[in-house]
Order: C-alpha cells, then sequence, then structure tokens
C-alpha cells in the first residue's frame, strides 16, 4: 500500500529487493531534476508489467508522471515519449521477464537508435507476480513451478547481450546499497543515448539469492557480486568483454561510449528536411500548375 | 453519339509499366478537364505475375471502376485470356504483336509498340505508342495528349526537347495503327470542366493530408501493402519543428511508441493493414484503457494471415471495433471516397483529441493507390482540435468520474501540472491500480460516455420513406451508388443512407436505421459484418457479399438488390 494511496492495493513481499530499486531510483530523479533545475513533472517513468511494473505507483513524495503499460513493451512507449518531447527525463523500469523474455526484441532497436532513455532492469531470476515460474535468467536446472523437473534452456547473460547489441551504456549493480544505486542510475541517466542499469534485485519469496549474491563473510563464503577493479576502462570494448568473461556480478559501470542520440541525429536530419507549409505541400498535388 | 464514359485496362505482368500507362492517360485526360478514376491490381511481388491497371474517364465525377471494359490493351496471351471476357460488346482490344498473335476477325488488333518507339529514337516511349491508339479509339483529342507530354518532360534538363518529340511522334504512330485498323469504339464526349481547383491524389496520400491538416506532428510505422505509403508520405513531409517521424521495428513498437508519443502531449498516427493491425491489438486496448489519444489507420487487404496483400476486402470490420481482449468500442471512420480520405484523416485526428483516446480510420486497398483528381480541400476550413489540458490549481483528477453533463476534464501533459499515471490496469482518479468495484463500474461508464463527444463525419440520406435502404460502407459506396441511381431511374423506390461514421453512427442515421426499414448492405467480405453488427442493434439488415478481392461492378449490384426486392422482402 502506498502512503500516498491507502486504495492501492499491490504490496511488494518483506525484503523485496524492489523496495532497495524504488529508494534508489527516488534519490536519482530528485537529484537529476536538482542538478537540472527541472521540475519532478519533466521525469516520466514507464513501468512494464510484473512486481517491477508496480514501482511507479509507489514512489513518495513529489510525483513524476508515469505510465503502467503492457507487458514487454516498455522500451517502444518509452521512445515515444522520449522523442514526442525530448525535453523529458524519461525512465523504464522492467523486470527481467518483461524486458528480457516477453519485450527482448526491442532492446535491439533501442540499441541501434541509441535513444535517450535509461532503462532499469530488475533482474530477481523468476517470474514473482505470477508465483514462481522460471525466467530468461533463471540457471540451468533450476526446479521451479513451470519447470517441475529443472530448468531445460540456458540462461541468458544479460550483460554479454546488451554488449553484443550495442547498448552505450552499461552498469551493473543490486538492490542491497540503494545510495549507490542511486549515483549509478542519475549516471546513467545523464549518459546522451540508451542507458541500462541492470540491478540483482533478489525475490525473497520465489528465488532469494541474497546469500548467493553477497556471501556470507562471517562464514568466509566469497559471495557472487564483487565491485570492480579501479583500472577497468568503461570507455573500452576490450576492457568490457574480459570483465564479462570472468565468473560472478560486477558491481558499477562495465560500459560507456559517447556519442550521438538518436535525437542529436534526427536534429542534424531536420536541419536539411525540406521546410513546406500545408498549403505548400497540398499544392503539389494540383493538376494544372 | 458521344459516350459520356470510358474505361481503358492495361493487363500484362508486373513491371511491364501498367501502371505508367494507366496513370498517364488519367492524367492527360484530368487535364484535359474529364473526370478519372483509376484502378490496379496486381501481385505481391515487384516483378512479373499477371497485373492490370485501368482508367476510367468520364465527362462527370467517377464513382466506381465501372462495369465493363471499352478498350483493352494486351501484352501478354494471358492476359488476353483473362480479361477479354470483361469487354464490353463493342469494345476493342489492342494486343502486343511482338508478343502473341490473334486469329484474324475478332475485334481486336495487334500493335508492335516497342518497334514503333524504337523508330522514333527513344525506345522508353512503348507507352506513348499505346496511349495513341487508345486515343484513336476513343477520339481523344491529341492536342491533350501533346500537352500532358510537353508539361510532364519538362523538367529543365538538356535533352528535354528530343524527348518530348520522340515521345509526340510514338503517339502519332499508334494513332496511325489504331486508324487502319478501322475500328473505333465510340466518340468522348467534350469534358464539362470543374470550375474549382482540383487535385489528383491517392487515397492514402489524401488521409496524411488530411491528419497533417489538422495538426498531426507525430508518426511511428512499420512498412505492410497496402498501408506503405502512408509511411513513406510521412517520412517525406513530416519535418519540421515539432514534429517526429520514424520507421520502427514492428507494428508492435510502432502502436506503443504513438502510445509514448500521445501521452506526451503529441498528436500521432500510424498506418498499418491486417497482420500489422492484429500486432497492435494489445496497444490499443491499453490506448482505451488509459485514454491516450492517437489514431491508427487499417488499411484493409484481403485476410486472415497474410490472405491477398494487394486486394480489395472490406473484411476488417470487427476486428477494427472491437480490436483488443475486454469491453472495447472503438471510434470506426470508414471513408467512401478519396475526398472523404481526407476529411477522415483530419477528423479522426480532431477525435482522438476531443474524447481523449484511440481512433480507428479504416481504409481500404480500393482507396489506397486509386488515383483521381478532385476539388482542392481548403485547409483554412480544416480545424485543429487539441486535448483540454490542465492549469495549476485544477483537481487534477485525470481519471475522475464523469457523466457528460460537464467539459470532460483536461488531458495533464508531462512538464506540466496534475501528474498521473497512464495505467493499463483499471484505476483510481490519479491512476494508481486498484480492482475495486466501483472504480471499474465508474471508469467503464466514462469510457463509454466519451463517445457521446465524437460526431461531424460526413452522412448521406436519400428517400429514406422507402421500404428497402441501400446502405454501403467505405469504397462500396460508389458502385452502390451508381447502382441505385440506376435502379431510381427505373422507376424503383429504394432510399439510399451512407455514413463515414460507423460507431458512433450520427444521431440522424440511426434514426432511420431505427425506423423499421429493411437495410441491404453491400460489403466486400464473406460473413456480412456490418448488417451483423446492425442486427446486433434490433436492425432489419441483410447483407449482398462479395469475396473475390475485386470491388463490385455496379451491374451485379443492380441485379442483386433487384433481387432483393424482387423477391417480396417488401412490397
Amino acid at each position: 500500500m502506498s502512503k500516498r494511496n491507502p486504495e492501492y492495493d499491490f504490496a511488494w513481499c518483506p525484503g523485496c529487493g524492489d523496495f532497495g530499486v524504488r529508494r534508489a531510483l527516488q534519490v536519482a530523479l530528485e537529484a537529476y531534476s536538482v542538478e537540472h533545475e527541472e521540475p519532478q513533472a519533466n521525469n516520466v517513468v514507464v513501468a512494464g508489467i510484473g512486481c517491477s511494473g508496480n514501482m511507479v505507483h509507489l514512489v513518495e513524495g513529489d510525483q513524476p508522471f508515469g505510465i503502467h503499460g503492457i507487458h514487454g513493451r516498455t522500451l517502444p512507449i518509452s521512445f515515444g515519449v522520449k522523442q514526442g518531447n525530448p525535453k523529458l527525463n524519461t525512465v523504464v523500469v522492467a523486470g527481467d521477464g518483461d524486458f528480457l523474455s516477453i519485450g527482448a526484441e526491442h532492446i535491439g532497436p533501442a540499441a541501434y537508435r541509441n535513444v535517450n532513455v535509461t532503462a532499469v532492469v530488475m533482474d530477481n531470476g523468476v517470474y514473482g507476480l505470477t508465483k514462481g515460474q522460471s525466467s530468461p535468467t533463471t540457471e540451468f536446472g533450476k526446479v521451479t513451478v513451470s519447470t517441475p523437473l529443472g530448468k531445460i534452456e540456458n540462461p541468458i547473460s544479460p550483460l554479454k547481450h546488451y554488449m553484443s547489441l550495442g547498448v552505450s551504456y552499461i552498469a551493473s549493480y543490486y538492490s542491497s546499497k540503494p545510495r549507490v544505486l542511486a549515483t549509478v542510475i542519475q549516471e546513467a541517466m545523464n549518459h546522451n543515448g540508451f542507458s541500462i542499469v541492470h540491478v540483482q534485485s533478489p525475490c525473497t519469496t520465489y528465488n532469494d539469492t541474497y546469500d548467493i549474491l553477497k556471501g556470507k563473510p562471517r562464514e568466509g563464503i566469497k559471495g557472487l557480486a564483487y565491485d570492480i577493479p579501479e583500472d577497468h576502462d568503461p570507455t573500452s570494448e576490450q576492457d568490457a568483454n574480459d570483465l564479462l568473461s570472468r565468473p560472478g556480478i560486477p558491481l558499477g559501470v562495465v560500459f560507456k561510449q559517447e556519442g550521438k542520440s538518436l535525437q542529436d541525429r534526427y536534429e542534424e536530419l531536420q536541419a536539411r528536411a525540406p521546410k513546406r507549409t500545408n498549403d505548400e505541400l497540398l499544392d503539389t498535388y494540383l493538376l494544372k500548375i | 453519339m458521344d459516350k459520356q464514359d470510358f474505361v481503358i485496362r492495361f493487363a500484362g505482368e508486373g513491371g511491364q509499366g501498367l501502371v505508367t500507362s494507366a496513370d498517364a492517360l488519367a492524367r492527360a485526360a484530368a487535364h484535359a478537364g474529364y473526370f478519372v478514376q483509376t484502378h490496379s491490381t496486381f501481385p505481391s511481388q515487384i516483378m512479373g505475375g499477371p497485373a492490370s491497371s485501368q482508367v476510367r474517364i468520364s465527362t462527370t465525377p467517377v464513382l466506381s471502376s465501372g462495369d465493363g471494359v471499352d478498350v483493352l490493351v494486351t501484352l501478354n496471351k494471358y492476359a488476353y485470356d483473362h480479361h477479354c471476357d470483361d469487354l464490353n460488346p463493342v469494345g476493342v482490344t489492342v494486343y502486343n504483336a511482338e508478343e502473341f498473335d490473334l486469329p484474324e476477325g475478332g475485334h481486336y488488333f495487334g500493335i508492335k509498340a516497342d518497334e514503333l518507339a524504337k523508330s522514333t529514337g527513344n525506345a522508353r516511349a512503348a507507352n506513348m505508342v499505346t496511349i495513341g491508339a487508345v486515343a484513336n479509339l476513343i477520339d481523344f483529342n491529341l492536342e491533350e495528349i501533346d500537352e500532358f507530354i510537353t508539361q510532364r518532360f519538362t523538367r529543365g534538363r538538356p535533352g528535354d526537347e528530343e524527348i518530348i518529340e520522340a515521345n509526340i511522334k510514338a503517339v502519332r504512330l499508334g494513332v496511325d495503327v489504331a486508324k487502319s485498323s478501322g475500328f473505333n469504339v465510340g466518340q468522348l464526349a467534350p469534358p464539362a470542366e470543374p470550375d474549382y481547383t482540383q487535385i489528383m491524389i491517392t487515397g492514402n496520400a489524401a488521409l496524411s493530408m488530411g491528419a497533417v491538416a489538422a495538426g498531426l506532428d507525430f508518426y511511428a510505422g512499420y512498412p505492410i501493402s497496402p498501408a506503405t505509403t502512408v509511411l513513406i508520405w510521412m517520412e517525406n513531409y513530416l519535418w519540421g519543428e515539432g514534429r517526429f517521424v520514424h520507421q520502427v521495428a514492428s507494428e508492435i513498437e510502432a502502436i506503443n511508441a504513438i502510445i509514448g508519443a500521445g501521452f506526451a502531449g503529441k498528436k500521432a498516427l500510424t498506418a498499418t493493414a491486417g497482420p500489422g493491425f492484429s500486432l497492435m491489438s494489445e496497444g490499443l486496448g491499453l490506448a482505451w484503457m488509459a485514454e491516450i489519444p492517437l489514431v491508427v489507420v487499417n488499411v484493409q487487404r484481403g485476410g486472415p494471415a497474410t490472405g491477398l496483400p494487394t486486394k480489395s476486402e472490406q473484411s476488417d470490420l470487427y476486428t477494427s471495433m472491437h480490436p483488443a481482449h475486454g469491453d472495447i468500442k472503438m471510434p470506426v471512420l470508414a471513408p467512401g471516397t478519396i475526398e472523404e480520405c481526407f476529411y477522415a484523416g483530419a477528423l479522426a485526428t480532431n477525435w482522438a483529441e476531443r474524447y481523449q483516446g484511440p481512433v480507428i480510420l479504416v481504409s481500404e486497398f480500393g482507396l489506397a493507390e486509386r488515383g483521381e483528381n478532385i476539388r482542392r480541400p481548403d485547409l483554412g476550413k480544416v480545424s485543429q482540435e487539441s486535448r483540454a489540458s490542465v492549469s495549476e490549481g485544477d483537481t487534477g483528477k485525470r481519471y475522475d468520474s464523469w457523466d457528460g453533463s460537464t467539459p470532460l476534464p483536461g488531458m495533464p501533459v508531462p512538464g506540466g501540472p496534475g501528474a498521473y499515471v497512464a495505467n493499463g490496469s483499471e484505476h483510481d482518479e490519479i491512476g494508481d491500480t486498484t480492482h475495486l468495484p466501483h472504480h471499474h463500474v465508474r471508469l467503464m461508464e466514462r469510457r463509454f460516455k466519451k463517445l457521446d463527444r465524437l460526431d461531424g463525419a460526413h452522412y448521406e440520406i436519400e428517400n429514406a420513406d422507402a421500404d428497402v435502404i441501400i446502405m454501403p460502407w467505405g469504397s462500396s459506396k460508389g458502385p452502390a451508388r451508381e447502382a441505385y441511381d440506376r435502379l431510381r431511374a427505373q422507376g424503383e423506390n429504394i432510399g439510399w443512407l451512407y455514413s463515414v461514421a460507423l460507431n458512433p453512427l450520427p444521431r440522424e442515421v440511426l434514426e432511420v436505421l431505427k425506423s423499421g426499414r429493411k437495410i441491404i448492405v453491400p460489403e466486400l467480405n464473406y460473413l456480412g459484418q456490418w448488417s451483423s453488427l446492425l442486427r446486433m442493434e434490433g436492425i432489419d439488415a441483410e447483407s449482398i457479399t462479395q469475396y473475390t478481392g475485386l470491388p463490385f461492378r455496379p451491374a451485379d449490384l443492380v441485379v442483386s438488390i433487384g433481387e432483393r426486392i424482387g423477391d417480396g422482402v417488401t412490397a
């Protein structure tokens, strides 16, 4: 239940990673607005369907505009928002099912257009809202309600996938440190082009991976998550690919490539497009000139 | 005696310049002051395959592609075999004597257009040889063709004069062949040139122009026959401050992109055909539920699945009105002429703003690429409606209850006051998800009540006291009107009803429909879609269907309507 609206009938489970991501997003939106001296109303959050999709209703305080759309279509909707009004800071929130399964076809186009949108992907390796089915990031062999004999497919490697599609900004983080995650998201918002912040956001009910991610330091068990070494050069494609060939979940900016966004290129074409009034255009159809 | 009306058809293979020939003849005739309408049918491939393109030339506005053919130009034997039955009794065939021969004694003569064209020094003038032969057969004024050729090839390039000279010579060579054949199919009456300014335009270009005239500023689309030319039109012309146009990766992207743009404050549109429209289903449901203004143009082809990509059918009416799951009844505009395409493009754009929701403009293959000379629309008379906006201090409740007794509350735009969530899940006043019964009830009623705001589309009511009323929709209007006029001239007491808006229907049209008359609907589909929708409303309606992929012929409709009347359907 959201504080601003007692009738809102959705709640995340206790301990859900999405709480941390929401906190981070809220801080990032506020910080971005302050940094650019823009009202909160210039922010648009586009959500898909699933546990993650409800984030747009749960942001507290000064409200951004939001779209809670249909499953898998956050990227084309955000493309329309951004190109409809390039001044809007447009952020996608989606889960691994929404973004990497039903919506996977849209990542490539967003990348080769380099549309100036930031996607915050919450990866919990499971379909939570429909109660625990396997998702594209669920590991091979895992038993879930929809894979009773163990998952037969290999999992996708999201970060390698983004690299191969040419996404111009790729960061990886987890939900446990919202303050740091907020700065990562804010930096992604400031990237001129398509950026993805892929966040490990565990599902405490169906796929609790906190211990696997963070390990158990007291017992000497190392987690999968590790800080990206300081000598990593995110502007180097080679460095990024090397990093992603290592096991584990890197925390930080994996890849960053400066370049022109779709809007930059569009404005270049706009400058050389023929200028005609509607009447002049209609007159090109005149029967007799 | 002068004839008022001729149909000239060019038949052969795709890639042989059939459309170019029909188009050239149409333009020359329109230039001379006649009314013209072209119609083409071709396979879904670039080169080869049986194809034909025809033009109907008349002294009065052309309503349909007509009944039979007066002059048939056939470029191969297959084309002759498949089209010769369409020839009127006094009609003449001009066949390509370089390709095949016919036995002596028929209503035809051969012509070696390529050979004659080469003798002019311009091998590409073969079309003009044929046009010369056709012109002679219908006693068409050659000076008009010369003037057309001069205008067409005066492009300010070196060599223009030689090209013009060769083309004019080619016409004369064709004339000579036709003369020596001794055939003539009658004399075309002199034109009664209209006193208004005319444009020559296709249906797809007209509806695009109409939407832009109403302030369209965002387009996203994906190539698909027969809607592709809307995408091409937009990519060429929808430029300028505040506008955006883009070819996206699929129809799913297209619908969702215009949802985002409509939300962000733009007047947004996409155009597609059957398969693409099916992919847009879910997005259209979201646009209805979240109340996003946008326009989807569905240029119908034959279906289902890939169906008939380049043929005429009116079989998407059900899906256009009810494109998605749940309780939805989309506003639908279905223009029936090229001129109506223009005004429907404008009205659809305005309707979307006026009721803050999605509008479906249903066009057809039969209108999409058909060329016609029409009155130049007065852009100053096209209104540019805008969604009501909210100002600082308004309650800003985007999804307030609404019963129609007050103006529709404004729609907040990102960047301004009234932040809300455009939600496809059932929601409360500010768009937060709630599935409590009273919210679903009040918003269901709001969404349907908003349709009452949609009026202003063109409709026609004539002789509505008759017991039997003909009510075509879309492009079947033309042939149905010709049939109606002929039946009336024969003394039949029948009425005429026509509406560009199929949902919601204008009040005046609904009154006639509900007055207990028998309604006969000529439509190009198997199920009789429009008549069955009317029957759902308790109206006594039945269809005359045709599902050949071709438009109705007026003569066929005269017979089938006559049968219904004669059947004792009414006295």
